[in-house]
């Protein structure tokens, strides 16, 4: 399967060499270079997962984390940072982050993040989706 | 006296802390891109090993890529030295527009953050005075920390250095509405420190959105 990522963060040169390397390793890839930016994308398109920058400009990967998980809590969410401090790491995790990684990444770890946020994900909405059809039969007096 | 300097010590770890952790982490974002370029290249040996042709214009832009951000990191390395070397000599003859080009280099991610530009107006001749390097650093710093936060419309403040009789002034414009309000907290007690040990004068001009920092040609021990 291939995973459907949104990379985000306001180096532009990173972002791209990273799309372009997890591509190689058979996952669909969309980027962005800002929270606003990101935000409009998950309003277009369906992810998998996100992996977002901490620190940008304007809105950071905090506020951006939150109205995500607002928006679509099953998403999963990466976080990656310069400065992970014990303190961000606490906020991101109480936020509904899956992980908070520091740079530079390696990319098997990053991989394996990714897969396992897909996984994850899919086994939140298959949840829902049972959930609903269950709430639907009983409703119905099946 | 002894409290202002108690209090400017400790003011003068929580600038060079500050500034040092906005270094490590413009230069982790530098390491970043450069492991993901170091990476792609391992990717596409890789590629070449099962039998993949590499066009060598992507080899040239990862090289490209990679040359770019070791002068990114050693610009950002060269300011750092700089800053580092400002507490070497309490009382000596500084440049201000390089000391101010320093600072605003420091500054630049602060400023990036708020999504505000910084301009420096270029020097015409250099403008040197007599002064505290590392406490003139933290008063222009504090200065300009103050100038962002109430930043105007336009969210962009300009810098200048002003020649005077005996004095020198820096210019601090592009502000916003918000100055006067703001006018009650700033200058604060440790701004105030100081600006009177650096026998300096700070006024601010909400009708016209500006800050001025008035600095003697030469502060006394």
């Amino acid at each position: 399967m291939s995973e459907r990522i949104l990379l985000v963060d306001d180096e532009k040169d990173f972002v791209e060499t990273l799309a372009e390397r997890m591509r190689s390793r058979d996952m669909t890839v969309s980027t962005a270079t800002s929270a606003a930016g990101a935000l409009d994308l998950i309003e277009e398109k369906s992810f998998d997962a996100i992996v977002l920058d901490l620190q940008m400009p304007g809105m950071d990967g905090l506020e951006a984390l939150e109205m995500i998980k607002a928006k679509n809590p099953n998403l999963q969410v990466i976080l990656l940072t310069g400065q992970a401090t014990v303190e961000k790491g606490i906020q991101a995790m109480k936020l509904g982050a899956m992980d908070l990684l520091e740079k530079p990444a390696d990319i098997d770890t990053l991989t394996e993040k990714i897969k396992k946020a897909s996984a994850k994900k899919m086994v939140l909405v298959n949840e829902e989706t049972e959930k609903k059809i269950k709430e639907i039969m009983g409703g119905k007096g099946w | 006296m002894a409290d202002h300097w108690q209090t400017l010590g400790e003011e003068g770890i929580q600038f060079m802390g500050k500034m040092s952790a906005s270094i490590s982490h413009e230069l982790k974002n530098v390491l970043a891109i450069i492991n993901e370029n170091a990476g792609l290249l391992n990717d596409f040996c890789r590629m070449s090993e099962r039998g993949m042709d590499i066009d060598p214009e992507r080899l040239a832009k990862v090289s490209d890529n990679i040359t770019r951000q070791v002068q990114r990191a050693d610009a950002i390395l060269k300011n750092m030295n700089l800053f580092a070397h400002s507490t070497d000599t309490p009382l000596t003859v500084v440049d201000l527009h390089a000391t101010l080009a320093m600072v605003i280099k420091l500054a630049t991610r602060f400023a990036a953050n708020r999504v505000i530009q910084l301009k420096l107006v270029p020097a015409s001749e250099p403008l040197t005075i007599t002064t505290r390097p590392f406490l003139l650093e933290n008063l222009i710093w504090r200065c300009l920390d103050m100038s962002m936060n109430v930043a105007g419309v336009e969210k962009t403040i300009t810098l200048s250095v002003i020649a005077g009789k005996d004095q020198a002034v820096i210019r601090f414009q592009g502000l916003g509405s918000q100055l006067e309000e703001r006018s009650t907290i700033f200058p604060s007690p440790q701004d105030t420190d100081l600006l009177t040990i650096l026998q300096s004068t700070l006024t601010i001009d909400s009708a016209v959105g500006e800050l001025t920092l008035t600095l003697p040609q030469a502060t006394s021990n």
